[in-house]
């Protein structure tokens, strides 16, 4: 119960002047720049603008300051923000397979079309602290090589000639968005795959390891994992057609999942898919796992009651900002509920003194 | 809608592509203030579309979530009318974007194929070929060590 109470705002201005001294941190170092948190904090970067639901480099990283690395608060920033923009429409459905990647790996074929490329990846570093970052100084330069300019094709895309894996059509539904209409359960794979694109990334982990712990196991390999710049048009009904407005940057994971079939479908590899603004290798795998063990019911597979098959709890409880939201809210005062409660108790105890 | 409908429209979409995706500095640069003269119908305002993807690459079209975009549309004292969306929030940027759209409609089309979408059309392939060729220094080459029964 909220009663309304007047007082507490000196206190408030300057709790949040005492913040704001405590984001600057100590005046002798020099301020740090959004452009800097952009440039060299991508990845929280990358992480904002998914979580957040916006693709802009600036004001994720603006945001990141803004709430002095927390990451949530960040994202809560970034929806607040999102939610001033007018709408100018939906995008055409973006290329993946046209991506420019600057990295591109598979698990399961080792030779295929295009090559493996490593990219900018943590994988094979020995994870030692690099003491020389904290000194200052020094440009790293990155080698250069021939590019081999060719088709990039989706791995999927291979087994899809053979007919061994599950395909992909689109049957022309409108994309249905869980920002304009409320999320009602069943919801469809592509609802399930908007609200994932924005989960948060440590839940969605969680879920994704659970499945691979046995909790709905699907064994995945990863088919193919890319990362690069994707060109985004958009219909501009004034013109008649569409132009590119946008280059993009997309983490893209597919997984090819075992399959013996079931009695709707015949034994053959089925998909996971996970798709995420920015480099955001982490969150795209994991999301492309949470999407297959999702899928138990249209593919006739058995629901084991595993918490990633659970479409209440995984859609429900994905979202940072509406979690956070109803979390944090039981520090505000509640002294008229907890009044009430200690006088039943007081009551209890003195019935049963008596 | 997306086919081109002829090789005036595939132009055009190339050049409202090319300066959608430039940096804002860099267009700034090379069109400095005062710019042509022209009347502003609409914008620049700064909104969001929502982007989308397709399950599995292919399949049914789904909504990953929005991006920022400035969008102008203005007209010159002879007429013709310029469109931009661009990507972030600059009005400058869209602002130029549009102006260039509707100057290349005029006899001025060929100064600025020389002086502006060229060099960014250079610039976004020079960025590109850099990218693609650390990504390429990165490509994995396999070989296969001696076995014993080839021995």
């Amino acid at each position: 119960m909220y009663v309304a109470v007047k007082g507490g705002e000196r206190a408030i201005d300057n709790a949040h002047a005492f913040l704001a001294e405590e984001r600057r941190g100590d005046p002798a170092m020099p301020d740090l720049s959004v452009g800097q948190i952009a440039g060299q904090l991508k990845l929280a970067v990358n992480r904002v603008m998914a979580e957040g639901s916006l693709y802009d480099p600036g004001l994720a990283a603006l945001a990141i300051k803004q709430a002095r690395g927390d990451m949530v608060e960040a994202v809560f920033l970034i929806r607040a923000y999102r939610t001033t923009l007018p709408r100018f429409g939906s995008t055409v459905p973006v290329e993946t397979g046209q991506m420019a990647c600057i990295r591109r790996i598979s698990a399961t074929f080792k030779d295929l079309p295009g090559g493996q490329i490593l990219g900018p990846t943590f994988d094979y570093t020995h994870r030692l602290l690099d003491f020389k970052l904290a000194a200052e100084g020094g440009m790293p330069a990155a080698p250069e090589a021939p590019s081999r300019p060719g088709p990039v094709p989706h791995v999927t895309a291979l087994l899809d000639r053979d007919g061994l894996i599950q395909r992909e059509t689109d049957s022309g539904t409108p994309a249905p968005d869980l920002t304009r209409d409320p999320l009602h359960l069943p919801a469809s794979r592509a609802l399930r795959l908007q609200a994932l694109a924005r989960a948060d990334e440590g839940f969605t982990l969680a879920l994704a390891y659970s499945t691979q712990r046995g909790y709905g196991r699907t064994h995945a390999f990863v088919g193919e994992l890319r990362i690069g710049m994707v060109r985004v048009s958009l219909d501009l009904p004034e013109l008649g057609f569409a132009v590119e407005i946008a280059e993009i940057e997309l983490s893209e994971c597919e997984t090819v999942n075992q399959f013996t079939g079931s009695k709707t479908e015949p034994p053959q590899f089925t998909r996971g898919y996970g798709l995420a603004f920015g480099q955001n290798e982490r969150k795209s795998l994991a999301m492309s796992l949470v999407d297959r063990a999702l899928r138990w019911r249209e593919l006739g597979e058995e629901n084991i009651g595993a918490p990633a098959q659970d479409e209440e709890f995984v859609l429900m409880h994905s979202d940072n900002v509406q979690a956070t939201g109803f979390l944090e809210h039981i520090k505000l005062p509640h002294y008229v509920d907890f009044q009430s409660e200690l006088e039943l108790i007081r009551r209890l105890r003195a019935e049963a003194a008596k | 809608m997306q086919t081109p409908r002829s090789d005036e429209t595939a132009a055009r979409q190339g050049w409202m592509g090319l300066l959608a995706r430039a940096d804002a500095e860099t267009l700034n640069r090379l069109m400095p203030a005062p710019l042509a003269a022209h009347s502003l119908l609409r914008g620049p305002e700064i909104g969001a579309v929502m982007v989308q993807g397709r399950t599995g690459g292919t399949g049914d079209a789904f909504n990953i979530g929005e991006m920022t975009v400035t969008r102008c549309s203005l007209q010159l004292p002879g007429g013709e009318v310029g469109h931009a969306v661009v990507q972030g929030r600059s009005a400058d940027h869209a602002r130029r974007a549009a102006l260039v759209d509707a100057l290349m409609q005029t006899e001025a089309a060929a100064g600025l194929r020389l002086h502006v979408l060229d060099p960014l059309a250079h610039a976004e392939a020079a960025r590109a070929r850099r990218r693609a060729a650390k990504a390429a220094a990165t490509q994995v080459e396999f070989f296969t060590l001696l076995r014993g029964e080839d021995a």
